[in-house]
């Protein structure tokens, strides 16, 4: 049984530098928008007091919830023993770190008051979720970076189960914060229910997954290094569940709310009459992000190219994208219900639907907490050895029992 | 030679002398003059228009030190528990040290404010919020107590 | 300059005696107690609980006279645009079965168990001991999480540089803001500028004192006429109290 060899990266091709180049480019675009944003104020973006969370944050909950469940290869692998996947965990963790170090910067940049860090690091209320995010989040970071050591120093092996299983809970906790952000929010009609946390869960494990099989096929494919169709076959089952488990969640979490009459007009409104939410939802997350990629994986020999499977991973994230813009936005554009049974009219746009549209500057913020995540992962696999050598066949069924 | 080796080659008698060297000559310049205003090259000191100076709230070097400490907490005692005592509180800096000029401790570097502000190069963030301009005389009531609606008194700050 | 500081004592009695005067307006009718008059020394209590009590049967479609003293008070704009801060505001209701409309001022409601206080990362925002509920813009970062929290969308956000403040309401860019129950004038022994507004108009829909004191005006009114608070099912028993509807 051969051992598994990593290697860097070579790196110094032009494509690979016209590509961290092209990613620095936008987090510079984004750095410049977060600058912007702040000199002017957020009058110069799409929010307002009716939405007051936009674009940055459809980005950066997408990367957050994303990184969590991009650990998830790792955690399948040491948490569950099915060693497969053992060779795939390093990425895994690269992933995401960077994910989460580029979700967390859009946050924290979109802040009214980003200049104000140290006071978000220092003053805390332990009722507020974000308050346990702020610990959750950096010691996500510790906990990922011993797991990596772990796996990366060979005296350290023996641990690898220990601070994967560590990792596994860690990341539980993370989403499950990340989840009860709306979740525990008594006061709107789209959020206020238990099963936000369980469902951002479940989210994670499928765009995680999408993201880190999407990043595996262009990593091998740029370097011209072998992957295998045992890895890659396993992988793509798997997101098909994950896509499936999600389907079915956000299928309960409307069949339950259409059941109480009080719910009816937030459901009216994110299935039926709400323009470009309703568009994102039928379109984006149900069709193109769990139908279509379902319907692609399934199939028999569709599901076996690798073209139709990164396809099939790109519209799981775009899907993931529209879920959060529906989430989030479609959240805040219904009015809140504070006079049942009332129609209500006010200056402060009380009783009508919030109308939103995301800027540039929003935008870009966004892209550049993408690009910080991708900048990241692209340099890291060429200056540690993330990526195996190789994941042929017979180089990875050696070890899969 | 390995990198570990060549810095033990640097840690030798001949480089430490070079360096103690530079480190005398850098102390030297740096503590070297008094009359700071006459280099042409340093930062000229503030000139602030004070107003209302003298011992009013604190002497003079106390405040240059502490001040910030006594505004950060006078404003927990303000926001927090409601409480309004006016010798530390900034609104009582601002109604005494504002400019004649432009009624304000904002504005140009002879405002009291700005100027050592801007000297020591350390960015206030009181005024983002806070209005820098005093307030208006009419506007300066206090309750006595008993419930009995007064004027602000400041003469304890008169000169 | 120490003209203009030097007020002589028989001035200040005198404007003290006729400000006082005024205030009382016939015995017993004081729209505000004044037995609560707190010492600038003296830190808030919980023995107190400031509230407001809002007749809607009083209060006039189109008519927005404590938005208009809000906004002076605090200086804000008056603009509706979507990023505009609106402290206060007045809601049009009409009931959709009967037909029956009317209107009310909104602002935040300074419940006992705020949500915006739940989730405030910083601790920003905070509950007074006196029931007044504050964003401490000290250390607000600017998150606007409390903003998504509020069940009465009672929080404004400043989305612009700010100037010409009023010296007892600050406020700026970045930071959340909403009503504070004109704790700067409360902590003085005055009343609320919108209650006083609507007073001085011959409104009377706003009524402004301290829940907790049995004597007072407010809280004999909530024990004998059927008062209502907004979202009353969240179980967050808000200060701010409404009569007919």
């Amino acid at each position: 049984m051969q051992p598994i060899a990593y290697r860097e990266i070579e790196g110094r091709s032009p494509a690979y530098y016209a590509l961290l180049g092209g990613l620095a480019l936008f987090v510079l675009f984004g750095l410049s928008a977060a600058y912007y944003m702040e000199e002017h104020g957020h009058i110069v973006t799409g929010m307002n007091n009716q939405i007051v969370w936009g674009m940055p944050h459809v980005f950066a909950v997408f990367l957050i919830v994303a990184a969590s469940g991009a650990l998830n290869v790792a955690s399948i692998g040491s948490v569950f023993g099915k060693s497969m996947y053992k060779p795939l965990a390093p990425l895994s963790g690269l992933l995401a770190i960077a994910m989460l170090l580029g979700g967390l910067t859009v946050l924290m940049l979109d802040l009214g008051r980003p200049d104000r860090l140290i006071v978000a690091m220092t003053y805390f209320n332990f009722k507020s979720v974000f308050a346990w995010n702020v610990f959750l989040y950096t010691g996500f970071f510790t906990v990922v970076a011993v797991y990596l050591w772990t796996m990366m120093e060979r005296r350290m092996n023996p641990y690898t189960k220990a601070a994967g299983m560590a990792a596994f809970i860690w990341r539980l906790l993370l989403t499950t914060g990340t989840g009860s952000i709306f979740g525990f929010l008594v006061a709107r009609q789209a959020y206020d229910s238990a099963l936000m946390a369980p469902m951002f869960i479940i989210m994670s494990f499928s765009y995680g997954l999408a993201v880190y099989i999407l990043v595996l096929l262009a990593a091998y494919n740029w370097t011209g290094r072998a992957l295998g169709d045992t890895v890659l076959l396993r992988l793509k089952k798997l997101l098909a569940v994950f896509i499936a488990a999600v389907l079915y969640f956000v299928a309960v979490f409307h069949m339950t709310n259409l059941y109480f009459t009080k719910q009816h007009g937030i459901e009216r409104f994110i299935l039926l009459d709400g323009g470009i939410h309703t568009l994102l939802f039928w379109v984006g997350q149900v069709l193109l992000g769990s139908l279509l990629p379902l319907a692609i994986l399934f199939h028999p020999t569709l599901g076996k190219q690798r073209p139709m499977i990164a396809l099939s991973a790109a519209l799981v994230i775009v899907g993931g994208l529209a879920q959060m813009y529906v989430t989030i936005i479609g959240g805040q554009a219904y009015p809140l219900d504070l006079f049942p049974g009332m129609q209500v009219t006010s200056t402060f746009y009380d009783g009508v639907i919030h109308h939103y549209t995301p800027s540039l500057p929003e935008i870009m913020l966004g892209l550049g907490g993408v690009a910080i995540a991708g900048a990241m992962v692209v340099f890291g696999i060429k200056i540690l050895r993330f990526l195996p050598e190789s994941l042929e066949n017979n180089v990875v069924d050696s070890h899969h029992k | 030679m390995s990198v570990p080796a060549q810095l033990g080659k640097l840690l030798n008698w001949k480089w430490g002398a070079v360096l103690g060297a530079l480190l005398a000559v850098s102390l030297v310049a740096v503590a070297g003059d008094e009359d700071e205003g006459k280099k042409s090259s340093r930062v000229p000191k503030p000139h602030v228009v004070i107003e209302k100076g003298d011992k009013c709230v604190e002497d003079e070097a106390f405040m240059k030190r502490n001040h910030m400490k006594l505004l950060m907490h006078q404003r927990d005692e303000t926001v927090h528990k409601g409480i309004r005592t006016t010798k530390y509180s900034l609104q009582n800096c601002i109604d005494c040290h504002a400019s004649r000029k432009n009624n304000s401790v904002l504005g140009s570097n002879d405002n009291f404010c700005q100027g050592c502000h801007s000297y020591v190069a350390v960015k206030i963030d009181c005024f983002e919020c806070h209005s820098s301009k005093p307030k208006p005389m009419a506007a300066r009531v206090v309750a006595a107590g008993n419930g009995a609606v007064v004027a602000a008194d400041y003469s304890g700050v008169n000169k | 300059m120490s003209d203009e500081i030097n007020v002589s004592r028989r001035q200040i009695v005198g404007f003290g005696s006729a400000a006082l005067a005024g205030l009382a307006l016939a015995p017993g009718v004081l729209l505000y107690d004044l037995a609560h008059g707190k010492q600038p020394d003296e830190a808030v209590s919980g023995k107190v609980r400031w509230g407001m009590l809002i007749d809607t049967n009083n209060c006039k479609d189109g008519c927005n006279d404590c938005v208009k003293a809000c906004n002076t008070e605090a200086h804000l704009s008056g603009g509706t645009k979507e990023t505009d801060s609106q402290w206060m505001r007045k809601v049009e209701l009409k009931d959709m079965r009967t037909g029956r409309a009317t209107s009310l001022p909104m602002m935040c409601q300074h419940c006992a168990e705020p949500p915006c206080v739940d989730v405030c990362p910083t601790g920003a925002s905070f509950k007074r001991a006196d029931g007044i509920v504050l964003v401490d813009k000290h250390i607000c970062i600017g998150c606007r999480y409390c903003m998504m929290a509020c069940p009465y969308k009672a929080r404004s956000f400043v989305h612009e540089v700010v100037t010409d403040q009023n010296s007892d309401l600050p406020r700026g860019k970045g930071v959340v803001e909403s009503c504070t129950m004109c704790a700067h004038r409360v902590d003085r022994g005055q009343t609320t500028a919108c209650a006083e507004a609507c007073a001085s108009a011959g409104h009377n829909a706003i009524l402004f004192g301290d829940l907790n004191d049995p004597n007072s005006e407010i809280a004999k009114r909530v024990a004998t006429y059927a008062t209502t608070q907004v979202r009353a099912d969240l179980g967050l028993n808000p200060g701010i109290r409404y009569q007919g509807i």
